[in-house]
C-alpha cells in the first residue's frame, strides 16, 4: 500500500522549517548566542517578563460634554442679544452629573417665538421643551452625545499617544479598553518609574490668557473682603503658587481675582518650546496662530498698564504688567526646573486633552521580577518536559520516542506561531506551555492505550494501529474542543497576562491537533513500513 | 509496563463513599467560606495598594512597621514573601477613596517611608532606571568620551542594571560590586551622584476599587459563561442529562477548589480566575472520556444493566485517566515547585483542580448519570437514556413499533 510517506515526511519538514523560521528568523551568527538575540527579539515579551508599567485611565467624558455646553451658553447669549431677546438668565443646572442640560429662565412669552428659531438654526445638537414659568431646557440629543463621548476618548488617545511617543518609550500600547466604560488602556515597557509619565498624561494642557482683576490674595475669605463682599458676576477666583512656609510647616496659598473670558486659549498656540528668560532661568515661549495673534494684540493693545495671568490647568502660574501691545509671541517664566520647562513646552504642542483623566490602575514590574520570571518559568517548563518524556519512554517504550518526538515537534510550533504572529508570550503564557506538554501528551495516551487494547485482542499491528487512531479521534476532538472554548472565554474577558495564558493553551492544543494525530501516524506508518510480518510493535 | 489492565474496580457500588467524601470536601471549604477566613480576594478584586519590596539583609518587619506608622500608614500590612533567602516584604495598603491622587498616595507614602534616610540631592542606584543612569553619566561624561558618548553610556548603564537585575535579583549591596564591571572613573562619578538604599522595589499593583468591582463582576460572568458553554455542548453531543452531570460535576470542582484556596488563605487574582477557567475545561475532558466509552458500550452491550456498563466504561478508560491525569499533575506540580512565586497561587488552583476534577468524574458525574436513570426506569418503566439524539429517535420509533 503505497502511503505517500514521503510527500507526508516533506510536508512534516516543511512546516518544521516555517516554524523553526518563525521562532529564530535568520539569525545573524549561527552560534548560541545569536540564536538567543534572534530569538529575544522574534518573541514579544508581556509586560510581565519585560519588566514595565501597565495604567487604566478613565475619561472624564463630562469635562467634554460640559465645555461643549458652555460653549453653546456662549453661542446662545450671543444669538439672543441680536435677537433682542430678554432673559434672566442661562446656566448648566448640574453641570457635574448632567452637562448635557443648559436651562434659560425669565423669557418673556412673546419672544417664544424667537427663542424656538434659533434654536432650531443655531442650536441643532439640542431639543428645547419648555419648563414651568418662562424657563425653558435645552437638552443634547443622545446621538451627538454618544459621538461627542466617543470622540474625546478617541481624541485623549491621540494625545496620550503624541506625548507618550515624545517621551521616546519604545513600543507602547495605548488603546481603548474595556466595554463602554471610556476606559484606556496604557502600557509602557520599560518605564519603572511611572511618575513622571504619568504627570505628562494627565496634564489637560489647558492654557489660558485671561485679565488679571485683582491680588494675590491670602485666602479666599479675603479676596471676598477685599472686594466689597461680593465678587463680581464677570471674574472669578483662582489659585496661585503654592508657597511651603518652612517655619511654621504650614503653607500659603496665593489667590487671585481673574476674569471669565480669556483673551487666549489653548487652541490659539501654535508652537512652544522651551528657553531661559533674561536671568538665564528656564522659561517656555510661545507662539499664537493668526486668528489668536490677533486677539491678543487687541487685548493687550486695549489693556496697557493692566495685568494679564498665564492660567494652566485652571492654576494661576504667572501675572504679568502689559507693557505694551503683544502680537503673537509670549514667553512663560515661573520658577521651572529645565526638565519642566521641557515637559510643559511638550504638553502644549501635544494639544490638550479634552477631558481630564484619572488613574483606576497601576501596575508596574520591575525588571528584576521580570527577569526573574523568565528564568523560573523556563526551568519548571524543561522540568516539566523532562519527566513527561522519561515517563512516556519507560511506559510506552518505543512508541514513548514517537510521542516525544511530537511533544518536541509540538512546543517547537508553538513557539514559531508566537514569533510570526507577534502575540505576547507572558508569565501565564509559560504556565500555559507547560499545560500544552501535560495535555497534549494525553491524545497520544489515549492512542496507544487503544492501540494496546487491540493488540490485546489479538489484531496486527498496522490494524491495530489503524484502529487505534479511528476510534481515538472523535474523543480527543471532544477533549480539544471543550479547553479551547474554556480558553476562547479567558481570552474575551481577560487582560494581558490571563490573554497570553489563552493564547498558548489554545494554539499549543491546536499544534497538538497536527503532531499527535497527523505526525504520530506518519512516524508509525514509517516504522510499520520497516518491520517484517508477524514483527511486534514496541508500545 | 501496564496499569489496570484488566481493571475491574465496583466505582458505582462504592459511590456512597465518594458521595459522603465529597459532602466533606464541601463541608469543609463552604465551612471556611461562610463562617472562617471567607473567600481571601486579592488585590485584583478589592482594590488597593500593594509593594513589593527586596532588602540587601534580612528585612525586620518591626522597623518597617514603625516606619510607616511615622508615615500615618499605621494600617499598613507587612507580610514576608517567598523563601526566607529573598529578602523580600510585600507592604499592603487598603483602597481609600476613589480619586487618583488617593490611587497613588499611598505607594507614594511607602517609598517615603523606606528611604527616609536618603542623603539630598543623589539618587538611589537600586531604583533608577537605566536610561536616568544614562542621562547622569552623560552629564558627568567621566569617560570623556566624544561623539559615540550616548552609545558608550548606554553599554554602560545596561551593565550595570544586568549585573543589579538578573545577577543580583534586583539589589546591589554595595558598590565595590561594580569593580570589573564598569570604568573606575564611572565608579569615582556614580560615587558622587548616587547612593544605595538597602531596598529595591520589585513590583507595584495599585488597583482602584472601581476597577476592583468591574474585575470581579468579569470573573463571575466568564465562569457562568464557561459552564453554560460547556453544558450546551456536551447536551449536543451526548444528551441533556450527561450535561447536567458533567456541569454538576465541574461546579462541584470549583466550588472544593474556591474553599481549599479559603482554607489555606490563599489569595484569589485574575490569574488565579484562569486557572479555575481552565481547570472547568479540564474536568469535562476527563468526564467526556468516560461518557464516549459509555455511549460506544451503550451500542455493543445492549443487554447489559445501564450501572454495569458504567462501570466497565470507567474500567475501561481507567488507565488512560489515571496516566493523562498523572503526567498533566506532573507538568503542574513542576509549576508550583520551581515556577516561582508570582505564579503559585495559579499552580495551587490547578494542583487542586486536576485532582479534584479527575475524582468528580468518575465520583459525581458518572453516578448522577445512573442515579437519574434509576429515577426514570423506576417511574416510568422506561429504559435507558441513549447516549445521542440520533439513537434516542431509533428507539422511540421502535417503542411505537
Amino acid at each position: 500500500m503505497k502511503k505517500n510517506l514521503t510527500s507526508k515526511t516533506l510536508f512534516i519538514a516543511a512546516v518544521l522549517a516555517f516554524f523553526l523560521f518563525g521562532i529564530v528568523g535568520l539569525p545573524q551568527k549561527w552560534t548560541l548566542d545569536g540564536l538567543k538575540t534572534s530569538l529575544q527579539r522574534r518573541i514579544n515579551l508581556g509586560l510581565d517578563l519585560k519588566g514595565g508599567t501597565h495604567l487604566i485611565l478613565q475619561v472624564m467624558v463630562n469635562d467634554a460634554v460640559k465645555s461643549e455646553s458652555e460653549r453653546a451658553v456662549e453661542r446662545l447669549r450671543e444669538d439672543l442679544r441680536q435677537a433682542r431677546v430678554n432673559y434672566a438668565d442661562i446656566f448648566l443646572p448640574d453641570p457635574a452629573k448632567e452637562p448635557e442640560k443648559i436651562v434659560l429662565q425669565g423669557v418673556p412669552p412673546e419672544s417664544s417665538g424667537d427663542l424656538r428659531t434659533i434654536a432650531a438654526e443655531r442650536l441643532l445638537e439640542y431639543e428645547l421643551a419648555s419648563g414651568a414659568e418662562n424657563s425653558w431646557t435645552l437638552t443634547m440629543r443622545p446621538q451627538p452625545l454618544a459621538e461627542l463621548k466617543e470622540g474625546a476618548v478617541r481624541q485623549a488617545i491621540e494625545t496620550i499617544r503624541n506625548r507618550v511617543d515624545s517621551l521616546g518609550v519604545t513600543e507602547p500600547v495605548i488603546q481603548e479598553h474595556g466595554l463602554g466604560q471610556f476606559q484606556i488602556l496604557v502600557q509602557l515597557p520599560g518605564v519603572d518609574d511611572p511618575a513622571r509619565v504619568k504627570e505628562i498624561m494627565q496634564s489637560t494642557a489647558m492654557l489660558e490668557i485671561r485679565q488679571a482683576l485683582g491680588g494675590p490674595y491670602a485666602s479666599e475669605v479675603e479676596a471676598i473682603r477685599a472686594n466689597g463682599g461680593l465678587l463680581p458676576p464677570d471674574a472669578v477666583l483662582l489659585r496661585g503658587k503654592t508657597i511651603a512656609n518652612r517655619g511654621s510647616g504650614s503653607s500659603l496659598e496665593e489667590w487671585y481675582l481673574i476674569s471669565r473670558s480669556s483673551a487666549v486659549a489653548g487652541r490659539d498656540l501654535r508652537r512652544a518650546e522651551p528657553t531661559r528668560d533674561e536671568s538665564g532661568r528656564p522659561a517656555v515661549r510661545f507662539v499664537l496662530t493668526g486668528e489668536g495673534g490677533r486677539r491678543f494684540a487687541a487685548f493687550t493693545g486695549s489693556h496697557v498698564g493692566d495685568n494679564l495671568a498665564v492660567i494652566l490647568d485652571n492654576r494661576v502660574i504667572e501675572v504679568a504688567r502689559i507693557e505694551e501691545q503683544i502680537r503673537d509671541e509670549g514667553r512663560i517664566t515661573g520658577a521651572f526646573t529645565e526638565q519642566q520647562a521641557q515637559d510643559l513646552s511638550m504638553v502644549l504642542r501635544s494639544g490638550a486633552l479634552p477631558a481630564s483623566i484619572q488613574y483606576r490602575e497601576e501596575r508596574t514590574v520591575g525588571p528584576s521580577l521580570g527577569a526573574d520570571s523568565i528564568r523560573q518559568g523556563i526551568t519548571a517548563a524543561i522540568i516539566g518536559l523532562v519527566a513527561v518524556m522519561f515517563f512516556m519512554l519507560a511506559y510506552y517504550h518505543g512508541a514513548g520516542i514517537n510521542a516525544n518526538v511530537g511533544l518536541l515537534l509540538n512546543l517547537l510550533i508553538l513557539l514559531g506561531f508566537l514569533g510570526l504572529s507577534g502575540a505576547t508570550l507572558t508569565l501565564p503564557g509559560i504556565a500555559g506551555v507547560i499545560l500544552t506538554i501535560g495535555m497534549g501528551v494525553d491524545s497520544n495516551v489515549l492512542i496507544f492505550e487503544r492501540i494496546r487494547e487491540e493488540l490485546r485482542e489479538g489484531k496486527t499491528p498496522p490494524s491495530a494501529v489503524e484502529q487505534g487512531f479511528a476510534r481515538a479521534w472523535l474523543t480527543i476532538v471532544d477533549t480539544h474542543v471543550t479547553t479551547i472554548v474554556s480558553a476562547a472565554i479567558l481570552f474575551m474577558f481577560g487582560t494581558g497576562p490571563v490573554r497570553g495564558f489563552a493564547v498558548t493553551l489554545t494554539f499549543g492544543l491546536l499544534a497538538n491537533l497536527f503532531t499527535a494525530v497527523f505526525v504520530s501516524r506518519v512516524i508509525f506508518d514509517a516504522i510499520l513500513m520497516r518491520k517484517a510480518r508477524g514483527e511486534a510493535l514496541s508500545i | 509496563m501496564e496499569l489496570f489492565r484488566n481493571a475491574n474496580f465496583d466505582f458505582l457500588g462504592k459511590k456512597w463513599y465518594f458521595i459522603a467524601g465529597s459532602l466533606l470536601l464541601l463541608a469543609a471549604g463552604l465551612g471556611s467560606i461562610f463562617f472562617g477566613k471567607g473567600i481571601p480576594l486579592g488585590v485584583d478584586f478589592k482594590g488597593g495598594t500593594l509593594v513589593y519590596v527586596k532588602f540587601t539583609h534580612a528585612p525586620d518587619e518591626n522597623k518597617i512597621r514603625s516606619a510607616m506608622g511615622s508615615a500615618g500608614l499605621s494600617n499598613a500590612r507587612i507580610q514576608r514573601y517567598g523563601a526566607p533567602g529573598n529578602n523580600e516584604v510585600i507592604i499592603a495598603l487598603e483602597q481609600q477613596g476613589e480619586s487618583d491622587e488617593a490611587l497613588d498616595r499611598g505607594k507614594v507614602a511607602i517609598l517615603a517611608a523606606l528611604g527616609s534616610a536618603a542623603p539630598a540631592g543623589k539618587l538611589d542606584l537600586n531604583n533608577t532606571s537605566a536610561r536616568a543612569l544614562r542621562e547622569r553619566l552623560l552629564e558627568r561624561d567621566p569617560l570623556r568620551a566624544g561623539s559615540d558618548a550616548g552609545e558608550r553610556y548606554q553599554e554602560v548603564a545596561t551593565a550595570i542594571t544586568q549585573l543589579r537585575d538578573v545577577t543580583r535579583g534586583g539589589v546591589l549591596p554595595s558598590l565595590e560590586e561594580l569593580k570589573g564591571v564598569v570604568d573606575p572613573a564611572v565608579q569615582a562619578a556614580l560615587e558622587q551622584d548616587f547612593y544605595l538604599s538597602d531596598f529595591a522595589v520589585r513590583n507595584v499593583e495599585i488597583v482602584g476599587a472601581q476597577v476592583g468591582a468591574q474585575l470581579r463582576r468579569q470573573a463571575l460572568l466568564a465562569t457562568l459563561y464557561s459552564l453554560a458553554g460547556m453544558l450546551v455542548y456536551i447536551a449536543f453531543r451526548f444528551e441533556a442529562i450527561y450535561g447536567v452531570a458533567a456541569v454538576a460535576a465541574v461546579f462541584h470542582d470549583v466550588l472544593v477548589t474556591v474553599g481549599a484556596f479559603s482554607l489555606l488563605g490563599v489569595e484569589i487574582s485574575l490569574t488565579v480566575i484562569a486557572a479555575i477557567l481552565t481547570l472547568v475545561g479540564y474536568s469535562m475532558n476527563d468526564t467526556i472520556v468516560i461518557f464516549d466509552r459509555v455511549r460506544e458500550n451503550l451500542k455493543l452491550m445492549r443487554r447489559v444493566p445501564f450501572a454495569e456498563i458504567v462501570n466497565r466504561s470507567i474500567n475501561q478508560t481507567l488507565s488512560r485517566t489515571v496516566l493523562t491525569s498523572g503526567l498533566t499533575f506532573l507538568t503542574v506540580l513542576s509549576l508550583y515547585l520551581f515556577g516561582g512565586e508570582v505564579l503559585s497561587a495559579f499552580s495551587f488552583a490547578l494542583v487542586v483542580g486536576i485532582l479534584v476534577g479527575t475524582y468528580s468524574s468518575f465520583a459525581i458525574a458518572a453516578p448522577l448519570v445512573v442515579g437519574f436513570q434509576e429515577w426514570r426506569l423506576a417511574r416510568e418503566g422506561r429504559g435507558p437514556v441513549p447516549a445521542s439524539a440520533e439513537s434516542g429517535k431509533r428507539e422511540k420509533m421502535r417503542a411505537k413499533a
